[in-house]
């Protein structure tokens, strides 16, 4: 049976880059971004969204159960980061990062979960980072929201474990994607040598984490959360 | 609309009951409790009733709706406490 996945935030980086490399296993992909589709594959649908509209995350959902009858994987990929001094952030940009990294994650594993829950199987995949662990300065409310990301992980694990649905996080470090190009370099460098292995982070490491989290046999992991580069809390 | 409603909560619970083979929900009818108080689910099973009837409604009126939202949540009364008040909660949803 083909398996289904929505990844959210595939019209570029990482959330691309693993929607093609699930593409090619054969997985049937639902993506969505608020731009207009990268990706052309006859197993490939595209949402142009905001995953913070409650109606157009409720539409998808529906639109993908019912096309592919299934949803076996959710990655909550799509995220954005800003990084500067809390004094200088302001309201509007903390509104718009709890947006789409927190409120998109909960809308799309509340919707996705409904589905799951049916069917006795899911795997829900978060995204937190190394910053939240580590307590960067200049990125308060960027490893806010993903710390809000990891509890609601963690919480969720317990409420959805009785349908057989896991839910875990990942954290990667910095990988070189847009979501860093404006980050000066180096805050990067600086952030690299709080690791335990100093090297940006590459697609192959987040794919290796995300296909333990999702596997048939990992149901017994669940409410983890794995930091890349040997980053821990 | 009523009536289809009403059909459609009542198909859910029955089917929701070849699970928890409930007494009071083996012939629903517009009275029957079914959250808080004494109504026939319990948390788990009322995630599960909503999560179907949601499925079914929107599907059956060709209109996207989500059940726990703040109305919901927030009136005094909940809407969920029996078919009748669930049958007037959806239909006001549907016609928003």
């Amino acid at each position: 049976m083909d398996r289904v996945i929505i990844i959210t935030g595939t019209s570029k980086g990482i959330g691309r880059d693993l929607a093609e490399y699930y593409l090619r296993l054969g997985w049937r992909v639902a993506g969505c971004s608020r731009k207009e589709q990268t990706i052309e594959h006859d197993n490939y649908r595209h949402f142009e969204l905001d995953v913070s509209e409650e109606r157009s995350v409720v539409k998808m959902v529906r639109a993908v159960k019912k096309e592919f009858g299934r949803i076996d994987v959710l990655l909550n990929n799509a995220g954005i980061a800003s990084m500067n001094h809390f004094l200088t952030t302001s309201l509007g940009t903390v509104e718009s990062i709890f947006n789409t990294n927190f409120l998109g994650t909960f809308l799309f594993s509340r919707e996705v979960s409904k589905v799951m829950m049916r069917q006795k199987f899911g795997r829900v995949v978060n995204y937190t980072t190394v910053a939240a662990a580590l307590r960067l300065e200049g990125e308060a409310i960027y490893a806010a929201s993903k710390g809000a990301i990891e509890n609601f992980t963690q919480t969720i694990a317990k409420e959805l474990a009785p349908y057989n649905i896991t839910v875990n996080a990942i954290g990667p470090t910095p990988v070189e994607t847009d979501l860093i190009k404006a980050v000066p370099k180096e805050k990067i460098v600086a952030l690299l040598e709080k690791q335990a292995i100093q090297r940006f982070g590459t697609f192959e490491d987040i794919k290796n984490v995300i296909d333990f989290f999702i596997d048939a046999k990992s149901d017994f992991i669940t409410g983890q959360v794995i930091y890349l580069g040997g980053v821990h809390n | 609309m009523q009536e289809k409603i009403e059909k459609i909560i009542i198909d859910v619970l029955l089917e929701l009951n070849e699970e928890l083979e409930s007494n009071e929900l083996q012939n629903p009818t517009q009275e029957t409790k079914l959250y808080g108080g004494n109504g026939a689910l319990d948390s788990l099973a009322l995630v599960s009733f909503i999560t179907d009837l949601e499925e079914r409604v929107s599907d059956a009126f060709d209109k996207d709706i989500v059940l726990a939202d703040e109305k919901a949540m927030s009136q005094r009364t909940s809407p969920f406490r029996s078919v009748k008040s669930l049958t007037i909660y959806i239909q006001k949803l549907l016609e928003e």
